[in-house]
């Protein structure tokens, strides 16, 4: 398969605390790799590195590589431009003060793309990928503001889409949300890997079970493990993986 | 490299407030510093004699009399002040608070010109009928000045009286204090660092006004002996003189404006530290 | 006095005092307006507002100092919102606080304490005499910019530190750079809360007696490019009032004054409130 991140000997520090130590992983094209883990346990730092959000901390100290299709983030790719490819959508979905459309359009408009009726259709196709098209279609232009936390969320989803991204990353979307809205955000996701790598964290350890390919189990600042969801949900190598699944602790 | 240059050029910007506090604080000094040196620090400061023409520049006078009525003002201003803004954070219905302090706070936009000329209209004759005199007067510079300052030290002080926490409040009530011992023993020791800024601060206004007190204080030269006496200040030395003043005579009123900029300076720094230390 | 064995006597004692103090004070200022509306409202009419200054004020209208307040005041304010603006995104956007954040909040403090006749005599010496602008406009409106500077600093910076931080992270995990991000998802959204600033500032500036006469001059024509002198509202008032030219028309002058302030100011206000409750 494909590789699409190569994460060599990561170390995170935020000043003189250790946030992540000595990670070392594949990411695959095309696939959903869940990151599940208690809190503190490094996941978030280490979502944060994959896009170099991490760097609007100016505590953090990052060391080690990550190579995206080869080439290292921190050194051959400039930092807008690896933020294009790689997408993010956030824990509780914060659209910004203007319309639906001029949300969507936000990130391709930062990036050059000007032509009325490229960006009309832009909208469209982001809106229908994330499944909110229907939803929305009559009222493109009233605030985001206005919609429920569910489509707000999807709409920050299409957002992402809409900068045509390789890669999307998710910090616990669904934190905020209600069963439904849930259901609704994960259905999109799963049909998203058909054109994009999916990384995302959770603390939701069953979410993880229905939806991602791979799991990655992060504890006190290191990867534990890291294989088929299937092996991890039934026969983890690890012992503290088990009890985490199992909800033992966390 | 487009980011650097924003980035360098935003610097730019952000260092205009302190060039221009340095070029403002280099001007006055330039212009006034050397009366000191040519009269001597102390004949100019301790002298009393000022008559421009005859070469004398003692600014005794407008020091006692800024200090005459701003102490004035603030013993007039500052009970009535923290009395109102007490009784609109800890006793007041709120729906009046909500009304009064926007009120108040849009009367502090009054010019301070439209003051003075009240005081012309209204104050002097008073005090001109009551307490004898002229009426243009210490006593009626002082309640001017007041007035002025009152919306300042209210607007604070409320700040931060209300910015103490519901929980001290509720913790001493529940101990059985009564509302007013609450208010005395436990919000406004909390409030005390907030409740002294906004009073220097509304020191620093009286004694920097100008305009208000030209109009009403009288402007003789020389060191009022009562409050119904006549007084010059040191802002008012500067205005009334600036317009035609040449050579050594414009030298001394900058020499005053450096006494004048001491002082509130002074001031400034001392309500800096004491809000910055909570 | 709270040894009394009857704490809440004393309490109602404190409570009634309290309630006249704030009332008094209330009366105070209330009766300020009131006394200037009531002598003054007569005399503002159609004429006083569009007429010439004649015979020194004594008779004629206001219109070159209506006209002479307005040019100010706007060019002041035009001259220090980007200098203001841009310092607080420098403070907010910019920087970590630092020593030079410090000294630069407190460079603003300061200048803001200093009083308005130091600004009138720098403006003096600097633009009158140094720099040989004479009393004109430009030079009264650099001075008055000086002087406003600080408040539009110090509300800018305020507005901008209560825009979500998650807008930030937004548009930059959308690939922005950090002056995109400022312009497209962070000054849109503090906008109201810098206008309120600039609105409070024109306020001040349409006030303003001392930092003016030095630096605008008196002169009683209309004003015809940035290099003449003027006379605005305040310091013709204060000529009117002061020389006792004439009372009458010193009132009418007053009351378009304030006026024209406490408008200004209900409009900052009732903007900030709406920005106030949208925000939250």
């Amino acid at each position: 398969m494909n590789k699409k991140f190569t994460i060599r000997d990561l170390n995170i520090r935020y000043d003189h605390q250790v946030a992540l130590s000595d990670c070392n992983m594949d990411v695959f094209a095309n696939e959903i790799l869940g990151v599940i883990g208690p809190s503190n346990s490094g996941k978030t730092s280490f979502l944060r590195t994959l896009n170099r959000m991490i760097d609007l901390n100016n505590q953090a100290v990052v060391e080690g590589e990550v190579l995206m299709d080869g080439k290292d983030v921190f050194i051959d790719l400039s930092v807008e431009d690896l933020r294009k490819r790689v997408g993010m959508v956030f824990a509780s979905p914060i659209c910004l003060p203007m319309s639906i459309y001029e949300n969507i359009v936000y990130g391709p408009r930062r990036h050059g793309r000007r032509k009325k009726d490229e960006l009309d259709s832009l909208v469209e196709e982001s809106l229908k990928a994330s499944f909110l098209w229907d939803e929305v279609k009559n009222r493109l232009h009233t605030s985001a503001l206005r919609l429920s936390g569910g489509q707000q969320q999807r709409l920050c989803i299409a957002r992402s889409l809409a900068n045509d991204p390789e890669v999307i990353l998710f910090d616990e979307p669904c934190s905020g949300l209600d069963p439904i809205s849930t259901a609704k955000v994960e259905e999109a996701l799963v049909e998203l890997k058909q054109k994009y790598t999916i990384i995302f964290v959770t603390n939701n350890v069953k979410q993880a079970a229905r939806i991602s390919d791979r799991v990655a189990f992060f504890l006190m600042s290191q990867l534990i493990e890291l294989d088929q969801t299937q092996t991890i949900f039934t026969s983890p190598n690890d012992k503290r993986t088990e009890d985490y699944v199992s909800g033992r602790f966390g | 490299m487009k980011e650097k240059l924003i980035q360098k050029s935003l610097f730019l910007i952000a260092t205009s407030a302190i060039s221009i506090l340095v070029l403002i604080t280099f001007f006055i000094f330039k212009e006034g510093s050397p009366l000191f040196l040519k009269k001597g620090f102390f004949s100019v400061v301790f002298g009393s004699d000022w008559s421009p023409i005859e070469g004398h520049f003692g600014v005794w006078p407008f020091i006692v009399g800024s200090i005459w009525v701003t102490v004035g003002a603030l013993v007039l201003g500052v009970p009535l002040a923290l009395a109102c803004s007490i009784f609109l954070v800890e006793f007041a219905p709120k729906k009046l608070r909500l009304w009064v302090k926007p009120a108040i706070e849009l009367l502090a936009g009054i010019p301070s010109v439209v003051y003075g000329f009240i005081g012309v209209v209204i104050l002097v004759p008073l005090i001109r009928v009551y307490f004898g005199g002229t009426g243009f007067s210490v006593l009626a510079s002082s309640v001017v000045l007041a007035i002025m300052i009152l919306p300042t030290i209210i607007g604070i002080s409320m700040d931060s009286l209300s910015a103490v926490p519901p929980s001290y409040r509720e913790g001493s009530l529940a101990l059985g204090a009564t509302p007013w011992q609450t208010v005395y023993r436990v919000v406004l020791p909390a409030a005390r660092s907030g409740v002294l800024a906004s009073v220097i601060l509304g020191m620093g206004r009286a004694i920097g006004e100008t305009m208000a007190v030209i109009m009403v204080a009288g402007n003789a030269v020389r060191i009022p002996g009562a409050l119904t006496d006549s007084v010059r200040t040191l802002t008012s030395n500067i205005a009334l003189e600036m317009g035609y003043a040449i050579g050594d005579h414009r030298m001394a009123l900058f020499a005053t404006g450096i006494i004048l900029f001491g002082f509130i300076m002074v001031l400034n720094i001392s309500a800096n530290l004491l809000t910055r230390k909570k | 006095m709270l040894k009394l064995h009857q704490p809440l006597l004393v309490d109602k004692a404190v409570k009634v005092l309290f309630w006249a103090l704030t009332f008094f004070t209330l009366i105070i200022l209330f009766f300020i307006l009131g006394f200037l509306l009531k002598k003054g409202l007569p005399v503002v009419s159609w004429e006083f507002l569009t007429q010439p200054i004649r015979d020194m004020g004594k008779s004629g209208g206001i219109f070159p100092s209506i006209i002479g307040t307005i040019y100010l005041t706007l060019l002041g304010v035009v001259l220090a919102t980007p200098l203001g603006v841009g310092t607080a995104i420098y403070l907010v956007e910019y920087t970590r606080e630092s020593r030079m954040t410090r000294a630069i909040r407190f460079g603003a403090d300061c200048l803001a304490g200093i009083p308005s006749i130091i600004f009138g005599m720098f403006g003096f010496v600097f633009f009158v005499i140094t720099l040989k602008m004479g009393w004109s406009l430009i030079s009264g409106a650099l001075t008055i910019a000086f002087m406003v500077l600080p408040t539009i600093i110090r509300t800018a910076e305020e507005a901008l530190k209560s825009v979500p931080q998650g807008y930030r992270e937004v548009s930059f995990s959308l690939g922005s750079g950090k002056w995109q991000t400022v312009l497209h998802a962070v000054l849109p959204r503090a906008l109201p809360g810098i206008l309120t600033g600039v609105v409070l500032s024109i306020g001040r500036c349409v006030g303003e007696t001392a930092a003016v006469i030095f630096t605008a001059g008196s002169a009683l024509g209309l004003p015809l490019s940035i290099f003449d002198s003027t006379r605005t509202l305040s310091v013709h008032f204060y000529i009117l009032a002061r020389e006792g030219i004439s009372m009458e028309n010193a009132y009418g002058t007053a009351v378009v004054l304030v006026l024209s302030i406490l408008l200004i100011n209900i409009f900052a206000y009732t903007l900030m409130n709406r920005y106030i409750s949208k925000n939250s």
